[in-house]
């Protein structure tokens, strides 16, 4: 943390012209952060740099050049970890937990991490107070069957949603080291297990 | 020192409708801080309201009621001019007292 | 009593009429919401922050009468509907609250230190400039939002905020835009209007300073901006900092023309 005073930020923007706001917003933007920002709990300034999806989508305003979309999809696809067990399928009900939870990964958390699903996604029939960001959950398996294909995909766009859609809103779960192996099999399980209650 | 109210007293025709906004953590007694103590219990117990002087209202009121309450009443025979005083008093004898001029409506 | 029962309905979800105009049900919402405007606890912090404005307090034992919030020393009418604004005493675009921790600090002798140690409202506290910038934003209800793009450093605030709005970073990949820049979408109940759109952008502001009746608090765009980072899973803004005023202006000058209904009452 190094919360500067008003009168120093004065004498800095006076100063060090560079620091102050020029008339290239991209880089003003990014010095200011840079400037501003300051670490707090888990939060470090590391998650300000653009990995090389962040800044593509940056750049472009979510909408990149067919090309760049299709190479840098590849490069997501292939760093995919995919279970060493050929196991896709956990237990829904654990899934319905942790795509309730919405804590994780912010300054203020401290213990673990959900999928927070619930905040873009209708899923099961029971929670009506679910987001809108993202399409709709519910029958996700009895609408597209319940293959071995299917059932990678679903695990895929949970690990690395960008791997099929470069600017997605969709975190990459598993890329970013927010949910284990565990979790995003029992996230998969509550989309394609039969037994689930989304497929009721 | 207890903080302010903001009192409201409109005049429609001879009745003042009388809005008045409360200052007061009205603490339950049941709330935990954050280290896990029981916050103990401190609420408006009672609440007085006069006109010129002359009681027009007091009701004894609980720790149900919310935080920053707000309490609204109608008082017949006003006139513009007119003083409404309110007066609260909570569980730890603490008291406040303030006025306002009943205006006519706009 | 009344009032508890009223609570007891402002547990539901809160929606805008804006967004949902046909719903019946937000129509009722929005009427219910009418009905607490009317009566709202952030007039008890407004109260206290002209108390605060006017008594000499501080180590230089001054009051802030001599504050100029870019209307001139001691102008507080009109003037939380014109900011952000440039300042050439700083050099720097600021809003409100960085305006007034400013007049703090030059006027009545604060440090920025103490001032942003805890800036935020908690139920047991709400600091000086929460319930100083209340007053302030009360002086401009009903006026016309009006953030200036005059300065060339007012047009380089908007665009790096625009930036600063889109960009995506962190283990998430959130920017602002990701929630905020798209149409008739919510997060689970809470409806998520479009900031990039004029008529949706004034929402960003209006409203705001407002009392919060979970927990029974005054908040700030300052805290706003802050609990929106927070959630965005980024590092943590400065308090008062250039970057917030950046950001507050790109919301702002988008909202320009319409009118600023505060301080605000909200779930």
């Amino acid at each position: 943390m190094r919360p500067a005073a008003i009168a120093v930020l004065a004498a800095a923007a006076l100063a060090a012209a560079c620091a102050g706001l020029q008339s290239d917003p991209r880089a003003d933007a990014r010095a200011l952060m840079q400037r501003d920002f300051h670490a707090k709990g888990s939060a470090g300034m590391d998650r300000l740099k653009e990995d090389p999806v962040q800044s593509a989508c940056n750049a472009h305003r979510d909408n990149p050049p067919q090309a760049l979309a299709e190479k840098l999809q590849q490069e997501q696809m292939a760093a995919i970890k995919w279970p060493a067990d050929g196991k896709l399928l956990g237990d829904w009900k654990s899934g319905e937990k942790i795509a309730q939870d919405g804590r994780g990964m912010a300054w203020t958390d401290k213990g673990g991490v959900g999928g927070s699903c619930y905040n873009c996604h209708r899923i099961g029939p029971a929670t009506t107070s679910f987001g809108t960001i993202g399409p709709s959950l519910h029958h996700f398996g009895k609408l597209r069957g319940y293959g071995a294909e299917m059932q990678r995909y679903a695990y895929g766009r949970i690990y690395n949603a960008k791997a099929y859609n470069l600017c997605t809103q969709m975190p990459r779960f598993g890329h970013a080291g927010a949910l284990s192996e565990q979790q995003m099999k029992d996230l998969t399980a509550l989309l394609m297990d039969p037994a689930s209650p989304v497929n009721q | 020192m207890a903080e302010p109210m903001k009192i409201r007293a409109t005049l429609q025709g001879d009745v003042a409708d009388v809005r008045v906004l409360m200052a007061h953590p009205m603490e339950t007694g049941q709330r935990k801080d954050a280290a896990g103590k029981i916050v103990p219990l401190h609420f408006i117990q009672s609440i007085g309201a006069t006109l010129n002087g002359k009681p027009v209202f007091s009701a004894d009121i609980s720790q149900a009621i919310s935080r920053n309450p707000v309490f609204a009443f109608k008082v017949k025979g006003a006139r513009a001019g007119d003083t409404i005083a309110i007066t609260w008093t909570d569980n730890k004898g603490e008291t406040r007292t303030d006025q306002a001029v009943v205006r006519a409506a706009p | 009593m009344r009032r508890a029962l009223v609570l007891a309905l402002a547990a539901a979800p809160w929606l805008h009429a804006a967004a949902q105009a046909e719903d019946p049900v937000a129509a009722e919402f929005d009427k219910f919401r009418a009905v607490l405007e009317q009566d709202n606890p952030a007039e008890l912090f407004e109260v206290k922050g002209e108390e605060l404005w006017t008594k000499p307090r501080g180590p230089k034992n001054a009051s802030l009468a001599a504050c100029d919030l870019g209307l001139g020393p001691g102008v507080v009418k009109g003037a939380y509907a014109q900011l952000p604004r440039y300042f050439a005493d700083v050099d720097r675009v600021m809003d409100a609250e960085a305006r007034i921790v400013h007049c703090m600090i030059t006027l009545q002798g604060y440090s920025y230190a103490e001032l942003a140690k805890q800036p935020f409202s908690s139920l047991t506290r709400t600091p000086d400039p929460v319930s100083i910038a209340t007053y302030v934003a009360a002086q401009s209800a009903g006026m016309k939002i009006a953030a200036p793009q005059a300065h060339p450093k007012e047009r380089a605030a908007y665009a790096a905020g625009q930036e600063m709005f889109f960009y995506r970073a962190g283990p998430y990949d959130f920017s602002c835009a990701s929630c905020h820049g798209v149409d008739d979408k919510r997060i689970r109940t809470q409806p998520l209007p479009n900031f990039t759109r004029p008529a949706q952008a004034v929402r960003a502001v209006q409203g705001w300073p407002g009392y919060r009746m979970t927990g029974g608090v005054m908040h700030t765009l300052q805290w706003r901006m802050n609990d929106c980072f927070r959630q965005q899973r980024f590092p943590e803004p400065g308090y008062a900092s250039e970057m917030v005023s950046a950001l507050l202006t790109y919301l702002t000058v988008n909202a320009n023309g319409h009118e600023y209904r505060g301080p605000g009452i909200k779930r």
